[in-house]
């Protein structure tokens, strides 16, 4: 078995970061939203432009870009193999793909016991930074 | 073909709505500076219906520069003139409640028995009710000793940015801009990208009514007029609903402004029924009942939806089985015809999101006991975004006991003791909302207290009386508007300590 990954990103997802890389020339990053309107949504800001800390968790990188939700949040969402999609849509937040009529959006599916063991581990935002 | 039976009633006709607005600013209509617009989406139908300006930078500085030319008057206008101009609007919506309850209905989805029942009315409300609160308000005075004393007097923020969602385009804008005014402040207003007709429509009714440049609304998107505004050093506090990631966002801008904040920042809100609930099959049964299916409310695109219901093991059985017909009741069809109980979801992206909640909902094993999936309308609603109110059961680890769906969608647990019941609606990230449903006059009383969110409906669900402080705990945000409180969230306090002695005193 390859090792699992806790993110992974659909060809539609990857074209959309491309798209945004190219047009604002930075690297990207993404924060997973929690609730109310247009929250339990990814979103996707120039890198750095959020602030994380000791209470994100980094979950990964997605097509190159570091994927953040907070710690309490991923209690929940631990056991839960993401994918980055798109979908057609009029979203609000500052999401920087908004402009261009679509939304991140994220599928789920459940680990087995076998990958959910086999994951790496995470790291919090302050340890993240933190690295070399 | 429809997935759902349903009786088609003619839906009411649509006001005309002009084919574009531009931004609303110092009391003009003002092109936008790129000179672009974007459609604006129609759920019923999934087909655009006006145009919005697509704001930027330039635009909300002008609209700043409006708004701080207006602060110069409106700052020392008196209590009795703003609150003379907070009646005059309530009055112009009360006048023009059957258009913008049309105009709502289409700009969010949301069904008309709910615009003209719920969301205008309060509109009215809210404004009567600021009017009121400005007459009465005091600052306070003290007397140290007989010499000194000690004056502390309310002065507004100054120009504040107030961004908006898209659930109650209307309310929610007139939960921030009436307390605002009332203060002395004056607004820029941010509306959600996914509705900025409505509150346009209303500008234009009430341009004549507020002195230009009190209320400003410039339409855009998130990064590109958003943000502008949240990082504006010329904004005096930024009030926000919505989500939590930009929720922080806007916190860290406010930041480096060293400028306060308000957030209303979503829920999970728990529902309990108590057992005494069952004692009798009467008007308050029916009463709880119909307080479970309110989830069903708006959408269920509420941040306060009661989307978890925890019911006592004992009466789970006979009381699930009312919820469950009454929720298999609800009649989904045109937002705009009377009779249609639940209209549309406000947009495609959260159509979709709903769809893959069902999804997880279903791969973590929980049970589907109404809806799961979407529904199919005919008739030219093909197109729309409608999902079939949908009741869960399963515990309260599963991620759609956990995490805000805003939809049409609820999770049913059962508990055993009052303990448990406390809890499980505890167990959460937010503390917006909750519901305590019981005949027991300590239960009533003890159960909310314990309960970890900002308001507790005892015995009703959904009512959002403008006088009733509303707000959250935990990660749901702070402040507490639709009260009288709010208004020192657009204030500061200018103290003045007085000298009324000659004497010296002796130091120097």
């Amino acid at each position: 078995m390859t090792t699992p990954k806790r993110i992974l990103a659909t060809e539609a997802a990857k074209e959309t970061i491309d798209t945004l890389r190219t047009r604002l020339g930075t690297e990207l990053m993404f924060h997973q939203s929690g609730g109310c309107c247009d929250g339990s949504s990814p979103m996707c800001f120039e890198k750095g432009d959020f602030k994380v800390g000791s209470q994100d968790v980094w979950l990964g990188t997605v097509h190159g870009c570091d994927f953040f939700m907070s710690a309490d949040q991923f209690e929940y969402w631990k056991y839960s193999e993401l994918t980055l999609d798109i979908t057609p849509g009029r979203g609000s937040s500052f999401s920087l793909e908004i402009p261009m009529g679509i939304r991140f959006l994220i599928r789920s599916r459940l680990f087995s016991m076998e990958e959910y063991e086999a994951l790496p581990p995470t790291q919090n935002g302050e340890e993240f930074l933190s690295l070399p | 073909m429809d997935t759902l039976t349903y009786a088609k009633s003619p839906a009411v006709d649509r006001p005309l709505i002009k084919e574009k607005y531009e931004h609303f600013i110092g009391g003009q209509w003002v092109a936008p500076a790129s000179g672009e617009y974007f459609d604006n989406i129609s759920p019923i139908d999934g087909k655009a219906f006006s145009k919005a300006a697509r704001g930027n930078k330039e635009d909300i500085e002008k609209a700043l520069d409006a708004a701080h030319e207006a602060f110069k008057t409106w700052s020392k206008s008196p209590a009795a003139e703003r609150s003379r101009v907070l009646n005059k609007i309530a009055d112009v919506i009360e006048d023009n409640l059957e258009l913008l309850a049309r105009i709502e209905t289409i700009d969010n989805g949301k069904a008309l028995r709910e615009t003209r029942a719920a969301d205008l009315p309060l509109c009215v409300d809210h404004f009567r009710y600021f009017a009121g609160v400005i007459r009465a308000d005091e600052s306070t005075i003290s007397e140290h000793d007989e010499h000194t004393v000690s004056i502390a007097l309310h002065e507004p923020l100054g120009v504040v940015g107030q961004i908006i969602p898209w659930n109650f385009p209307l309310l929610m804008a007139v939960w921030k801009i009436a307390p605002a005014l009332a203060a002395g402040c004056c607004t820029v207003v941010k509306p959600a990208e996914q509705t900025p007709t409505s509150i346009m429509v209303l500008m234009e009714l009430i341009a004549d009514i507020v002195p230009a440049g009190v209320i400003n609304v410039v339409t855009g998107f998130g990064p590109e007029a958003g943000k502008p505004l949240a990082t504006s050093s010329r904004v005096a506090k930024v009030a926000f609903t919505g989500e939590t990631t930009t929720g922080r966002l806007i916190m860290q801008y406010a930041s480096e402004n060293l400028i306060p904040v308000t957030m209303e920042l979503g829920g999970k809100s728990p529902n309990i029924f108590m057992k005494s609930v069952a004692d009798a099959d009467d008007e308050f049964f029916d009463k709880a009942v119909e307080g479970a299916v309110m989830f069903a409310l708006n959408q269920g695109e509420v941040c306060t939806c009661p989307s978890r219901i925890l019911v006592h093991e004992d009466i789970y059985d006979r009381f699930m089985e009312r919820v469950i017909a009454r929720t298999k009741a609800i009649k989904l069809g045109h937002p705009l015809a009377e009779d249609t109980m639940m209209g549309a979801q406000a947009s495609n992206d959260q159509f979709e999101k709903i769809l893959s909640y069902l999804e997880i909902g279903k791969q973590e094993g929980a049970e589907v006991l109404a809806g799961g999936a979407k529904a199919s309308l005919n008739s030219g609603l093909e197109n729309g975004y409608y999902i079939q109110p949908t009741i869960f059961k399963g515990n309260n680890k599963m991620r759609i006991f956990q995490e805000e769906i805003f939809g049409p969608v609820t999770c049913v647990t059962t508990f055993k003791t009052t303990e448990e019941a406390i809890a499980i609606a505890n167990d959460t990230m937010y503390g917006l909302g909750a519901g305590l449903w019981s005949r027991d006059a300590h239960e009533l009383y003890q159960v909310p207290r314990a309960i970890q969110a900002g308001r507790v409906w005892v015995n009703c669900y959904h009512a959002y009386p403008a006088h009733a402080p509303f707000g959250g705990y935990k990660k749901s945000g702070f402040g507490r508007e639709n009260h009288a409180m709010m208004l020192n969230h657009y204030r500061q306090t200018k103290n003045m300590l007085i000298s009324y002695s000659k004497q010296k005193l002796g130091f120097f």
